[in-house]
């Protein structure tokens, strides 16, 4: 059996599952301890759990930037987004709000209107993604310190900061909060025809609209869905350091989690997604900084193969790059034979 | 002469006008002329890299990777001087390096079929990241010429003052207006982002004007990163974060259409003062405070490209 | 070999896709100062040998002579530079750009290195001005209506000093009189010398402006004609590639319309697109819709689909009035359409055969009522059986399949959606034979569960087979309607060819 009589889903997994093992084997390599984990005092401790739980706002973000990509979406707000909701949990708690609930939904609330607000603009404007999103990218920072008055706010809120710091079942919270947005949006997609709609749409978008598939509406959704876990992940980025950073609260993020996506195998024309696949993309962005640490290259070099990274994976999605392969194989195969 | 396609020219430079005039009316010292000039000074590097953004995005592109280059190339510069360089060929080496840079995004964008947003933000992490490779310290930049070049300008009326980056810029504003409007690149560069089929059965180069366009913004980059070093007189590798989205924004505010092919640099020299006035305003009245900047450009980004889509649906 | 007036000369040129001979041996001569006609029914080849004319495609074999000389033009900008100009339907000029830029980009006239606008200006005013084109070069292409870019796209196309000017259906979206205005300058370039070569749909078009017709079918050359000399019956005849005269088949008398319960009823309805029109469709009724390409069948049934919109008149469904403002409404209401174009508006891709088979029933549902997938692999494999769909697999991604398959598959999407009335427009288009026929029993088949049909079909041989009662089309209206034994070829193509 070739790699051509692969299910596509398999075809698809291999890559970045291949990508993780390898990253993992080599930390491995370089440093054996890198695996061991420790239970002190109920909790688990180790690299590996470390890069599960730096990985985690990442891979929120990846969860809801896969759905937006998958109907041939962009969302470059979402690092804004992120402020502006951790913002507004620590404003919540600065005016006295105690309800752990009421904080935490107020930050969702913000990370919703943020998605309703792009979701509106892409769906029903017909703005382009990157244009329409770019907008809060913008504002949102601002909008953020305007909550913030322009301060670092600081807060003790021991349930909040749990969201950040606290370990449920041995394990960081950040992580837990990964695996049931993961399961939740996993539910949502796949357990209900949404999942299907959203690759419709992505894939085909002329051929939705004529077998009468909602497809504004659909946008609306996932833009509303990457709001969200915007949201969460700016919740937990602010419970970490116990306080709202408007400046520089998931600056740049939005890069990373398209980044995960696109390591993930989705294509940024739309179509097929994996949620799945977008967190183990979002993992091995961080093993890979992980990995550069460990082998004693400076992390100044971070940038760099992250950069080199992205544009083999892009050449490897291309298919002029397949073309120019296979003109490459054919020029040398009767060579070989002679 | 009035005309219907200039009408997003007019809207921007009547908001510039309009902001500025508000500002003199409220605040003594205002309206002024050196006000006016310093909003040049201190945006003359925003305006080259915008300049070299208006291009791209006529063409129906995007080019993310600016505000790195114009680190990197001050990194470049303020090694090659510590080095023992003169600046001058120091400058050749840099702008000869974006403009290759450039070269290869754009080559990059057109044969592999790939979305310029990717490619060239795979761009920025890789100036980025060379620059830090390079240097993660500030370089402080020590030289005459660099003193003399600072130094250079004409007193005008008022306290008034028109410095070598402003003469820079507004150089590179007449010469970029030229190209895009008196050249046959320019017209090109208008046909791919119009429709690029039509352009290529119209005899269109696509290849060599997708590649030139983005070696002439990260050129522009460059530039500007020479320029941006006569203020900060260093090269550090985390200078110029998000001058990309500035660079945007202003474009779009001077009213060219994200999607390509509608807009005028002049426009985009507009989109750069009105982003200054209103920074200028700001710290006038100080009571606001800074961040007020970023929600008044979300706002008029808001609100230029529903216009623009409005115009553009009739 | 070359007379003295001929322009253009293909012969024997060949073009061969991967698995299809798109162009077998034709030949093709165009005369300098004439207007010559290229017909063909879709797939006959016309847009492949303009492109292989034109330089968007390489020949795989035989020559073309250009004023004596063998060309292979690599590109459109080098047929242009020969002096071969085409103007397509789409008018395919820059949008965004002026009048005057249209005309002349890429040769701007320069003064000082720099363009030189008051000349190019002037330059164009007067060229436009023998198109009796009086209109402000300055602004952007698109604040004129596509008549007149088409004007101008001809007005570039000769300017750059074109000896053979290939107009490709230019009159598809212009009035009456935009076309007498567009004919007169096609008459005029023609008696300057420059050899046209028009293709279209409007056969009337055919006999107003041209001096000769070329046809094709299938690729290949059915003949060089004289237009004063061949009717229009003939003409039908060669394109549709059937003898007039063949002997009428005895048509079983399906449904007494009378008896039957009306499923569909448009009474006098229009679209933007569409002259107003009655057709009625029973239960147990298939419903043939017959035309050449362009003349309103793709449109009627967008129209009772509900993706254009009603403009006038009303369309009924089973006796209530219907004024869908979605498509999920239709679909709702027991519709299903098979679009023409497959691979634009009806595939998915990347997505599985299950998954497109699916769609449609499972929008009918809802998002949330998700068919367990149980059921979903059952209707899948029922339908990959029932219809015969060749692959092993039914996670296959359905771009994988055959066009004759992935057709079975939009037809089985619809099949699951459980309709009344389903509309097929060209259901065999780009489909082997063995799938042809067997699509063909299939819409026999579905006829007799009780299902109505309205299929769009320009292969008459097909209509004659499957159809109860056939409705002619031709340049957007409704031409004639023939039922019961009526139903013939001959009489439908006479209908096309309108006597």
């Amino acid at each position: 059996m070739g790699y051509k009589d692969l299910s596509p889903l398999v075809r698809r997994s291999i890559w970045p599952l291949l990508g993780l093992a390898v990253l993992l084997l080599a930390n491995v390599l370089i440093a054996p301890e890198f695996f061991s984990v420790e239970i002190k005092d109920g909790r688990l401790y180790g690299s590996l759990i470390d890069v599960m739980n730096r990985a985690a706002p990442v891979a929120l973000l990846a969860i809801g930037m896969t759905l937006v990509i998958a109907t041939g979406g962009i969302d470059l707000s979402v690092g804004s987004v992120m402020a502006i909701a951790g913002a507004v949990s620590a404003g919540l708690i600065v005016s006295g709000v105690d309800n752990i609930a009421l904080v935490v939904g107020g930050g969702l609330l913000a990370g919703v209107a943020a998605g309703f607000v792009n979701g509106f603009l892409v769906g029903y404007f017909g703005i382009q993604p990157i244009v329409a999103t770019l907008i809060l990218m913008v504002a949102g920072r601002g909008i953020a310190q305007l909550i913030n008055s322009g301060q670092i706010v600081t807060f003790h809120h021991d349930a909040f900061e749990f969201l950040g710091v606290g370990y449920f079942f041995g394990l960081p919270f950040p992580i837990v909060l990964v695996v049931i947005a993961f399961v939740l949006v996993q539910l949502l997609m796949r357990r209900t025809a949404l999942g299907m709609f959203v690759e419709g749409v992505g894939a085909n978008a002329s051929a939705s609209h004529h077998i009468g598939i909602n497809d504004k509406l659909i946008k609306l959704m996932v833009y509303c869905v990457s709001g969200l876990c915007a949201a969460l992940a700016g919740m937990i980025a602010a419970a970490d350091i116990g306080g709202s950073d408007a400046n520089n609260a998931g600056l740049w993020l939005e890069l990373d989690a398209i980044l995960a996506v696109v390591i993930g195998g989705a294509s940024l024309m739309g179509g097929r997604f994996s949620v799945f696949l977008s967190i183990i993309g979002a993992l091995i962005i961080q093993t890979l900084t992980i990995t550069i640490i460990l082998s004693g290259v400076p992390p100044k070099f971070n940038l760099l193969i992250k950069a080199a990274a992205i544009v083999i994976i892009l050449l490897l999605q291309s298919p002029e790059f397949h073309r120019q392969v296979a003109r490459l194989k054919k020029k040398r195969g009767p060579k070989h034979a002679s | 002469m009035l005309h219907k396609k200039f009408l997003p020219l007019y809207v921007t430079s009547l908001l510039f006008a309009l902001l500025f005039l508000a500002g003199s009316i409220q605040f003594e010292n205002f309206g002024t002329l050196r006000v006016f000039m310093n909003l040049f000074t201190d945006n003359a590097f925003l305006i080259i890299v915008a300049i070299g953004m208006t291009f791209v995005i006529l063409s129906g592109g995007i080019d993310l990777s600016v505000g790195s280059t114009i680190a990197l190339s001050g990194v470049i510069i303020g090694v090659l001087l510590e080095a023992g360089w003169h600046p001058l060929p120091a400058f050749a080496v840099v702008l000869v390096l974006g403009t290759l840079f450039g070269a290869v995004m754009g080559a990059i964008i057109h044969y592999y079929q790939l979305q310029p947003f990717i490619v060239t933000l795979a761009g920025m992490f890789f100036a980025r990241g060379l620059s830090s490779v390079i240097s993660e310290e500030s370089i402080p930049i020590m030289h005459e010429f660099y003193d003399d070049v600072a130094m250079f300008g004409f007193e005008l009326p008022g306290g008034a003052w028109l410095g070598s980056s402003t003469i820079i810029a507004l150089t590179v504003l007449v010469l970029a207006v030229m190209l895009a409007n008196f050249t046959r690149f320019g017209g090109r560069v208008y046909g791919l982002g119009g429709d690029t089929h039509s352009a290529a059965l119209m005899g269109v180069p696509i290849a060599r004007t997708t590649i030139a366009v983005y070696a002439l913004s990260s050129f522009l980059a460059a530039l500007a990163g020479i320029v941006f070093s006569f203020y900060t007189f260093s090269g550090y590798s985390l200078a110029a974060v998000g001058v990309e989205l500035d660079a945007i924004a202003a474009v779009v505010i001077g009213g060219t259409l994200l999607t390509g092919g509608y807009g005028y640099v002049v426009g985009t020299l507009f989109g750069v003062l009105i982003m200054g006035v209103v920074q200028t305003y700001i710290s006038f009245d100080g009571t606001l405070s800074s961040w007020w900047t970023k929600i008044v450009i979300g706002l008029l980004l808001f609100i230029f490209i529903a216009m623009q889509r409005f115009l553009v649906r009739r | 070999m070359t007379t003295d007036n001929t322009l253009l000369a293909l012969r024997g040129v060949d073009k061969v896709f991967p698995g299809v001979k798109a162009l077998n041996g034709v030949d093709f001569t165009l005369r300098k100062g004439e207007i010559h006609a290229l017909l063909g029914e879709n797939g006959a080849g016309k847009s492949t040998l303009i492109k292989v004319m034109t330089g968007v495609y390489r020949r795989d074999g035989g020559q073309i002579v250009l004023a004596d000389d063998e060309i292979s033009p690599a590109n459109t900008g080098e047929a242009q530079n020969l002096g071969i100009s085409t103007v397509y339907q789409e008018v395919n000029l820059l949008p965004n750009l002026s009048v005057a830029q249209n005309l002349y980009l890429g040769r701007e006239p320069m003064r000082f290195g720099l363009i030189h606008w008051r000349k190019m200006n002037r330059d164009a005013r007067e060229l436009l001005a023998g198109y009796d084109l009086d209109i402000d070069v300055t602004a952007p292409l698109t604040t004129y209506s596509v008549a007149i870019q088409q004007l101008i796209a001809i007005a570039r196309g000769v300017a750059m000093s074109a000896k053979v000017l290939i107009l490709d259906e230019p009159t598809a979206s212009l009035d009456a009189d935009e076309v007498a205005s567009l004919f007169n300058i096609m008459r005029e370039l023609r008696d300057k010398g420059i050899g046209i070569v028009f293709v279209t749909h409007f056969l009337d078009q055919v006999y107003a402006v041209c001096d000769r017709i070329t046809i094709l079918r299938n690729g290949t050359l059915v003949g060089e004609y004289d237009a004063a000399t061949l009717t229009q019956q003939q003409l039908v005849s060669h394109m549709l590639g059937k003898e007039l005269e063949k002997a009428v088949h005895e048509k079983v008398d399906h449904a007494e319309e009378q008896n039957r319960e009306k499923l569909l009823e448009v009474h006098s309805a229009s679209s933007d697109v569409l002259q107003p029109l009655n057709v009625s469709v029973c239960a147990g009724q298939v419903v043939g819709l017959a035309g050449l390409l362009g003349s309103g069948r793709t449109e009627l049934c967008r129209l009772v689909f509900g993706l254009d919109a009603v403009k006038e008149g009303e369309v009924k469904l089973s006796g209530n009035p219907i004024k869908f403002t979605n498509t999920r409404q239709a679909v709702l209401a027991g519709m299903g359409l098979c679009p023409e174009d497959r691979k634009r508006d009806g595939i998915f891709g990347p997505m599985s055969i299950r998954e497109n088979m699916i769609m449609a029933l499972q929008n009918k549902r809802g998002w949330w009522r998700y068919i367990p997938m149980k059921k979903q692999r059952e209707l899948a494999e029922h339908y990959v059986k029932a219809l015969r769909i060749a692959t092993s697999d039914i996670e296959k991604p359905i771009n994988q399949l055959s066009g004759g398959n992935q057709q079975k598959v939009i037809l089985a999407r619809w099949l699951a959606s459980e309709p009344h009335l389903l509309l097929l427009d060209e259901p065999t288009r780009g489909i082997d034979v063995g799938a042809h026929a067997e699509i063909i029993q299939l819409i026999r088949k579905l006829c007799e569960d009780g299902l109505g049909l309205l299929v769009a079909s320009s292969e008459l041989e097909e209509l004659v087979e499957f159809a109860d009662k056939v409705v002619v089309m031709r340049d957007r209206r409704k031409v004639a309607e023939v039922s019961g034994s009526d139903i013939s070829q001959q009489n439908i193509m006479q209908a096309i060819a309108g006597q």
